[in-house]
């Protein structure tokens, strides 16, 4: 059921769209090191995608080669069925793409609100001129934008907190502002790289809870990158599985379980 | 009140007034800093460099006369006209906007990742090569600077009257009121003014909360779309127009000369005081450092050390805040895990 080009429909009921990103044998080497070895995969619109594997084996390589942040040396990234021409970061998150980091990258001098805004900045669309002179249309802008903002502050749930400066918040929540100013960009396709790294259970059940929930409501195209594999099973519609480099498995959750070469490089012993 | 009392208070205003032209200068060193982490030490150049270019659109000089006289045997000096200040101002922005441009498309687009001593040493060669441009451009004699934006609307040159008159009074009979340069007071009041609309700026625009988001963390800001090379270029103009301000500023208060361009070594210990990061800190560093030397010349320099202590008197006030708040009063806490 997987082949059919205008896709599918899950288990749970959810429709699952039309590949939106295809990546196509692509290699990234840095200086003598292959990062990544000719790995193709593609994202559907609306699904949920895992990059899975050991320390190492390239995951935040291959999102950043999404993201703009690397541009590999072989191989072509189809975007919305367009071969995209190598990009700068800044010009990829203006056509819909945007992410969070490993290492939480929030501006750490503003408010929550002010972070959540800079993920509305491409969307906003008048000049330096209208800008300073803070009239007409740039005034509109801003309050559309800002009542966006909100939104995406109030699904989030993290209202209480708008005004703080986020230097001043626990890890937890960081994680969450950082999907916040994600999510306010409404982008088209959404990247997580390990959403739960350095989480306590609680919190990793909260995240887990908000990125479906994302999903579901605004059908948001996910792609995540996680170690947990616990996680990653319950939450994603299909799964690419990376070890040095190479993809060694690529389906839904129960076919990654089940295939041998996962089992081997990854997971070593089946623990159920 | 007595009148040494009274002098006091003078020189402590004249140090306030005076403090405004080095935050001036100051202002656009934490511009650049805070956006890309350079310390451009051409800063104060800059501020020669509109200042000339502001003067020479005004006269109608002809630019790079002597080059064009030497390759064509010409004897070109000047247009024949002489422009309106605001139509010369507005003129001297664009320069400043293409300066900007040039720097960033042709220094540092190349220099990205580099060390910041790199990119310091940068800004040495092109303090250096904005010299010879301005030289090359517009001759090195020393020239007088007058704004004015209609007939008889000048900048106001020497003491202001009003303020001598109503504060004569305060004194006995040898009292003859506060001196304060008038040029003073209206570098202090746009000053003023140049602050609130930059703050403003990066609080309330689209550019601005982009400014502020490269400021904080480049990828970050790559992240959610903001070119950074744009953002730079922005920083770089905005730096140019308070460089045209202070240029103005000084400029009109003692003429415009090749040693305008020193101010920029009094704008370090200001940074020093208020910290490299923090406009505010730059504005409270530049008034500290005016009203303590002038202060410290008139009652201890002057009496006790012989004077001309207003030489030295700042950068002994950096060092002691290099050893006991290295950080300034406003830049961020220096905290490095180990």
């Amino acid at each position: 059921m997987l082949d059919q080009a205008d896709g599918y429909t899950t288990a749970d009921g959810r429709k699952i769209g039309p590949v939106v990103m295809e990546m196509k044998n692509i290699t990234l080497r840095f200086g003598g090191v292959e990062a990544i070895k000719d790995i193709s995969f593609d994202i559907r619109e609306g699904e949920i995608r895992a990059i899975i594997g050991p320390n190492g084996a390239g995951k935040s390589s291959m999102l950043n080669v999404i993201s703009g942040f690397y541009v590999p040396q072989e191989g072509q990234v189809f975007y919305q069925g367009q071969p995209r021409p190598p990009m700068k970061p800044f010009q990829v998150a203006r056509q819909g793409i945007a992410r969070t980091f490993q290492n939480i990258a929030l501006f750490e001098g503003m408010t929550v609100l002010d972070n959540v805004m800079t993920g509305r900045l491409t969307h906003m669309q008048t000049g330096l001129f209208w800008q300073s002179m803070w009239k007409g249309k740039a005034e509109e802008e801003e309050t559309a934008n800002r009542e966006v903002a909100e939104k995406i502050i109030d699904f989030l749930e993290i209202q209480a907190i708008r005004k703080t400066p986020v230097a001043r918040l626990p890890y937890g929540l960081k994680k969450r502002v950082e999907l916040a100013r994600a999510l306010a960009a409404e982008p088209s396709l959404l990247l997580l790289d390990e959403p739960m790294a350095g989480m306590n259970v609680e919190e990793k059940e909260d995240m887990s809870r908000f990125i479906l929930d994302v999903n579901d409501e605004f059908g948001t195209t996910i792609a995540l990158i996680e170690h947990d594999m616990g996680v990653v099973m319950d939450l994603s519609d299909r799964v690419v599985v990376m070890d040095y480099g190479k993809k060694i498995g690529d389906g839904t959750p129960d076919e990654v379980r089940n295939n041998q070469d996962v089992i081997d490089a990854y997971l070593g012993v089946a623990h159920d | 009140m007595s009148e040494a009392f009274l002098y006091t208070v003078e020189v402590f205003l004249n140090g306030l007034m005076a403090g405004v032209l080095y935050a001036l200068v100051a202002l656009g060193f934490v511009l650049i800093y805070k956006a890309s982490g350079i310390f451009n030490f051409a800063q104060g150049v800059m501020a020669l460099f509109a200042a000339m270019t502001l003067v020479g659109f005004q006269n109608g000089q002809v630019p790079f006369a002597h080059l064009i006289n030497a390759t064509f045997g010409l004897h070109v000096t000047n247009f024949g006209w002489n422009l309106h200040s605001v139509v010369a101002v507005f003129l001297t922005v664009l320069v400043m906007i293409l300066l900007a441009w040039a720097v960033q498309r042709f220094v540092f687009r190349h220099l990205v990742g580099q060390e910041p001593i790199i990119l310091f040493m940068a800004t040495i060669g092109l303090a250096y090569f904005l010299e010879g441009l301005a030289d090359l451009m517009w001759g090195s004699e020393i020239k007088t600077l007058d704004l004015c934006w209609s007939a008889g609307h000048c900048l106001p040159q020497g003491g202001n009257f009003w303020i001598e008159d109503m504060t004569a009074g305060l004194g006995g009979e040898g009292f003859y009121g506060f001196f304060i340069d008038s040029l003073d007071i209206v570098a202090a009041v746009v000053a003023m003014v140049l602050v609130a609309a930059l703050v403003a700026f990066a609080q309330y625009t689209k550019q601005g909360r982009a400014m502020r988001a490269v400021a904080d963390d480049h990828q970050a800001a790559l992240s959610v779309g903001v070119s950074l090379n744009f953002i730079w270029i922005l920083v770089w103009s905005l730096a140019g127009f308070v460089a045209l301000v202070a240029g103005i500023m000084w400029g009109a208060k003692s003429g415009v000369q090749f040693s305008l361009s020193l101010i920029a070594l009094k704008a370090l210990p200001v940074l020093m005081l208020g910290g490299f990061t923090s406009i505010p800190g730059a504005i409270v560093g530049g008034l500290i450092i005016g009203v303590g030397e002038k202060l410290f010349e008139f009652l201890i320099g002057a009496p006790f050390l012989g004077g001309a202590t207003e030489n030295w008197f700042a950068y002994m006030l950096a060092l002691l805040f290099l050893v006991f708040r290295p950080q300034g009063l406003f830049g961020e806490k220096i905290i490095e895990r180990v």
